[in-house]
């Protein structure tokens, strides 16, 4: 059973979870992988892990690598932070990057969008200067967190490879200069 | 969208039921009295409201997150004796659905009147913005997608869909501001409220960060309550003391796809009131242009805004435009949360918003206003603060009142209502 201390909580992958054991452990190899549904007439990729896919209900699938780079579709950024030692790293941004996989597929506003914090490129949870500069649109590549045999967490840090918009949107207002 | 409201249809069960009593416990921060306690005393209120001793009652349902106490034990305390109860786990958007399935057990045949409530300690014991106890509990399973990126509580899990709809649209933080900003002015008139203070803009759009794009004012008051109300047939409703809230149609807990991690399925600013929508008008026969008056509940600014855009009482995109209009002030063209809801109320998981439509349709909201002799309000509708001479907030002429409400983005109920 995958157990580790991670920013003041213990975080568990748990026994016969069977989805998340071998996501977190292709997490843990620093090889990102989704299941992708077995069905040929389907065949999509699906996040986060799940029993069937939710397309066309089948149950088989298969652990295939994902090109881990997309765009911020949204975020939210945390300035009052409620778990303990999230404080002392507040502000802190919250994305959902949406994979250039399978984007817009089946329908138009369907995608794979990943969670994770904004860390950077070292892995290293952002500074409030880092933060002021990514938005929706940013360019983002995973990076991984180690927590523990067989577990670590996905994160996004600034695609240094990218082209990056000239300004990411932002929410409008901001105050106290944070 | 509107068809005739014909009660000898069968269709959906429309106007078929409705609400007999209702009631709450005072709103505090510290109530001193376990879950238990709170919700005896809510129930007690809504039988006292509508007249109706122990033995008329034998239903009783409520829904928490494992923070209140069972129906049994409230129903033993009280002297009711039981043919049916189902406690259930749940927050917002529960209250209308458990109306619906109230609905449906006496249809079934297993009981005839069910007391509805929730019961919680919301500030003093299990807070509902996560802070507290709840904050250190350990990380597993689904969880580890989102708690451990620090994206836990409501406002934080919440957030990208509040965001998307300013960068899909162009929602200003001022224009969300004026949830919070018309909701005060409500509650300014509310002796019950817990927030009674009138606020700005200015005030909201300058208080403290939380989690961008919320602001502390754009998130609602935690507070210590119970609340409750009586469900029965139309054919018995009658025989209580107050005119019966009788109800058109619900809808509950329905669903965008993959609520598990609904941002799979896009857009993402758009919430569960978009296909909620289909299901309770219909049951309804009734559509948004008739509803007088709304409860859209606002467990941030952002929910009630994105709902009443949803359920299409604006266009998709323009509930900015909508909510910073006026058009839900009191003296609006259609107020939302005469209450003060939770921004300013109280925070009841929805019930408070309930309880307060069935007033407004009863003509006899509990404002500011005297009263005759037999107890009724003599109301002035005049909207102004009770120092201004003002102090009412009943809604003159009012036949129907529709309640939105929200579990999260991907999930919610509605409950449309007449005067009976
Ligand atoms: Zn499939
Ligand atoms: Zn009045």
């Amino acid at each position: 059973m995958p157990q580790g201390e991670y920013l003041g909580m213990t975080l568990t992958v748990l026994d016969l979870d069977n989805e998340n054991l071998a996501y977190f452990q292709h997490c843990a190899d620093h090889d990102f992988h989704l299941q992708q549904c077995a069905d040929p007439d389907c065949g999509l990729i699906r996040y986060p892990p799940g029993t069937a896919c939710p397309w066309c209900s089948k149950r088989e699938f298969n652990w295939v690598p994902v090109d881990a780079r997309g765009e911020v579709h949204s975020y939210g950024e945390v300035h009052h932070a409620i778990q303990p030692a999230f404080r002392e790293r507040a502000p802190y941004m919250i994305l959902l990057v949406e994979l250039d996989t399978q984007s817009g597929v089946p329908t138009e506003h369907e995608a794979l969008r990943v969670a994770g914090n904004l860390v950077d490129a070292d892995g290293n949870f952002a500074g409030p200067e880092l933060v002021k500069q990514v938005g929706i649109g940013s360019r983002m590549r995973m990076v991984f967190a180690d927590v523990a045999d067989g577990l670590a967490l996905p994160h996004w840090t600034l695609d240094e490879d990218a082209a990056q918009p000239d300004t990411p949107w932002r929410y409008p207002q901001e105050v106290n200069g944070v | 969208m509107t068809t005739d409201i014909d009660a000898t249809a069968g269709k959906y069960l429309r106007d078929k039921y409705a609400i007999i009593g209702v009631g709450e416990t005072t709103y505090t921060r510290g109530s001193g009295m376990t879950t238990r306690a709170l919700g005896t005393w809510a129930i007690k209120n809504a039988m006292d409201d509508a007249g109706i001793p122990a033995s008329e009652i034998d239903g009783m349902m409520s829904y928490s997150g494992n923070d209140s106490t069972a129906s049994p034990m409230l129903a033993g305390d009280l002297g009711i004796r039981l043919n049916f109860y189902m406690d259930v786990q749940g927050g917002g958007s529960s209250s209308e659905a458990l109306i619906g399935l109230a609905i449906g057990a006496i249809e079934a045949g297993m009981c005839e009147t069910v007391v509805v409530f929730r019961s919680m300690n919301g500030f003093s014991q299990v807070r509902i913005g996560g802070t507290g106890a709840r904050a250190s509990v350990p990380v597993g399973g689904d969880a580890l997608h989102s708690a451990a990126y620090g994206w836990f509580s409501a406002g934080q899990n919440f957030s990208p869909t509040f965001m998307r709809h300013m960068y899909d649209y162009g929602t200003t933080p001022e224009q969300v501001a004026m949830v919070k900003v018309i909701h005060s002015e409500h509650a300014s008139n509310n002796p019950k409220a817990y927030y009674k203070q009138r606020v700005t803009v200015e005030d909201v759009v300058n208080s403290r960060m939380i989690c961008k794009p919320l602001h502390l004012l754009d998130c609602c008051v935690e507070t210590d309550n119970a609340t409750a109300l009586i469900v029965t047939s139309v054919d018995k409703a009658y025989d209580y003391r107050n005119t019966p809230a009788r109800i058109l149609g619900v809808a509950g807990r329905v669903c965008k796809p993959r609520i598990d991690m609904h941002f799979q399925h896009g857009p993402i600013s758009t919430v569960a009131g978009h296909y909620i929508k289909d299901i309770i008008y219909r049951n309804a026969g009734v559509g948004p242009e008739d509803i007088q008056c709304t409860g859209a509940y606002d467990a941030f600014t952002f929910t009630s805004m994105l709902q009443l855009e949803d359920y299409g009482f604006c266009k998709k995109g323009e509930g900015g435009d909508y909510v910073s209009s006026g058009i839900m002030r009191l003296g609006g063209e259609r107020p939302n949360n005469t209450s003060g809801g939770h921004l300013c109320e109280g925070y009841t998981h929805g019930m408070n918003m309930i309880i307060e439509n069935v007033r407004q349709l009863r003509g006899e909201v509990d404002c500011y206003c005297p009263q005759d002799d037999q107890g009724k309000r003599i109301h002035s509708y005049n909207y102004a603060p009770p120092e201004e001479g003002g102090g009412c907030r009943q809604v003159p002429d009012l036949e129907i009142t529709q309640n939105l409400g929200w579990a999260m983005p991907g999930t919610g109920s509605s409950l449309i209502m007449r005067k009976g």
